[in-house]
């Protein structure tokens, strides 16, 4: 059936135009999915209570579709002082770098958008350019909390893009390539100690590099105990503070729609992407048990961001800057040498 | 919390509180669909035993909000004993209590000197008209019919002195 459906020869564009679709498809389906299981009802639980019960029928399911209809009702407010054509074309930018990441994802044996060879950088690259369109937010908002927010997101932004690219790069030196097929193809024909049984999922080599990832990955997200650029308590949201509606929508889809790109980039990287041990990575079924099981590896990964997330208060300014500086880039430099050494002489 | 013998690191024991937090069942209840089990002491409406009540007015004096009315008057009563005197009584015409105004400090239920107030645990008594929060003198008497039985002193506990 799947190889039905696949063997469709189509023509290029048609082609793209599928592929944006899915593409365009899955930033607010991913967003849904992080924001109801994790933030709604893991949070809620977390704290002893329910969350959402009643809308949707089971479970309050249908709770974030309402909200985002909520905010598609409302009033477009747009500050009188504020730079018009660059606070409306902020959300964009954001919500475009979060789109542009999901192009080097791969979600099955011939599912992704493109193989690029420097996939993994870049995603990196891409993803920060978000940072661009919070500043934006933040200067034309003409709002000095929207300024320190976007400020502050500039600076935390940079900061932690450091730690998460060197920790990919003892990855890359152990796949020996960038692009994130061939490393998902090089943990399926990895070795452990001459076993090949289950391939090599880099996070059994890589820990150091995996715990690296998740710590820079919540800071980039700006999730806490990173979130100093949204405190809500002093800055009252940050950059986000005169949006309204749906340019609010697009911030927020943004953030949880690059919260799954990110947690899929980690299951990539570490877990062995789509692929496990013991299926035939280049059977006919892949095609359909592939996104499967990226998507099972994904929610594992944003489990453990979530849960982090709810659990610890928020780092202060200088707390946040000495981490990245002085503990985490110093750790993966040493990651990337000790990397460097066993691939020498081990 | 559960005994340890080693130190965990903080940053690790924060995420096993709100892992466990997430296993055990919530604290929540679904209020319409599933009712509260409230404390036999809950502060939910003020019962009034009217046979009790001597009309003496301290209950609306001590209210804080002034939600109480109270009206009466005297009267006269057979006596006690054969050839007696008559006696005078009051005898309630009205006791109003406004719960769009009672702040439920319980002051009423503590300054009555007859124990013709009571704390009953109902609460579901919301209306759709403020003036329906009026409960007049027959209603707060329906709701004696929901008022705990007192419960037993701890033992070890000053047992009250009895009235003569």
């Amino acid at each position: 059936m799947s190889s039905l459906i696949f063997a469709v020869d189509i023509g290029w564009g048609a082609t793209t135009a599928i592929k944006t679709a899915i593409v365009l498809a899955i930033i607010p389906a991913g967003a849904l999915i992080l924001g109801y299981v994790f933030l709604l009802k893991m949070m809620s639980h977390m704290q002893s209570r329910l969350g959402p019960m009643d809308s949707g029928g089971f479970h309050g399911w249908f709770q974030l579709v309402g909200d985002g209809m909520k905010f598609l009702q409302k009033e477009d407010i747009m500050p009188e002082a504020a730079d018009k054509r660059v606070f409306a074309m902020a959300p964009i930018v954001v919500l475009m770098s979060t789109f542009a990441v999901y192009v080097v994802i791969p979600v099955g044996p011939e599912l992704y958008v493109r193989n690029l060879d420097v996939g993994i950088f870049y995603a990196l690259a891409v993803s920060s350019l978000s940072v661009i369109g919070v500043l934006m937010a933040g200067w034309a908002s003409s709002s000095k909390f929207a300024l320190l927010g976007a400020l502050r997101a500039a600076a935390q932004l940079i900061a932690y893009e450091l730690p998460l690219l060197l920790a990919v790069v003892g990855v890359v030196m152990q796949a020996g390539t960038a692009s994130m097929n061939g490393i998902v193809q090089a943990q399926v024909d990895g070795e452990i100690f001459g076993f090949g049984g289950i391939g090599l999922p880099f996070i059994l080599t890589q820990f150091v590099g995996f715990a690296l990832f998740m710590v820079a990955s919540q800071a980039e997200l700006t999730q806490p105990p990173f979130d100093m650029p949204v405190a809500e308590s002093e800055l009252v949201g940050g950059h986000m503070v005169e949006y309204t509606g749906f340019r609010f929508l697009f911030f927020f889809m943004g953030e949880f729609g690059t919260a799954f790109a990110f947690a899929a980039i980690a299951a990539t990287l570490f877990l062995g992407g789509w692929t496990l041990p013991g299926l035939d990575m280049d059977a006919e079924y892949m095609k359909v048990v592939g996104p499967i099981v990226l998507f099972t590896k994904v929610m594992l990964i944003a489990f453990l961001m979530f849960w982090a997330r709810f659990t610890y208060p928020r780092f202060r300014e200088d707390q946040l800057q000495k981490l990245a500086w002085k503990f985490l880039i110093p750790l993966s430099v040493v990651n990337i040498l000790v990397t460097g050494a066993f691939m020498v002489w081990v | 919390m559960a005994k340890m013998n080693f130190k965990l690191p903080g940053i690790i024991k924060g995420l096993s509180v709100t892992f466990r937090t997430m296993m055990q069942p919530t604290v929540t209840v679904q209020y319409p669909h599933e009712k509260e089990e409230v404390a036999p002491r809950t502060r939910g409406v003020i019962a009034l035993k009217e046979e009790n009540c001597t009309a003496c007015m301290l209950c609306s004096r001590s209210c804080p909000d002034w939600c109480i009315y109270i009206e009466g008057h005297k009267t006269k009563a057979p006596p006690r004993r054969e050839g007696g005197k008559e006696r005078s009584v009051n005898i309630l015409d009205r006791f109003d209590i406004d719960y769009g105004l009672c702040m439920y400090c319980g002051i009423c239920v503590e300054v009555c000197p007859f124990d013709a107030l009571f704390w009953s645990p109902e609460f579901e008594y919301s209306e759709f008209r403020i003036a329906n929060l009026l409960h007049d003198k027959d209603k707060l008497g329906e709701w004696m019919e929901t008022v705990p039985e007192v419960e037993p002193l701890e033992s070890g506990a000053v047992q009250p002195k009895a009235k003569k």
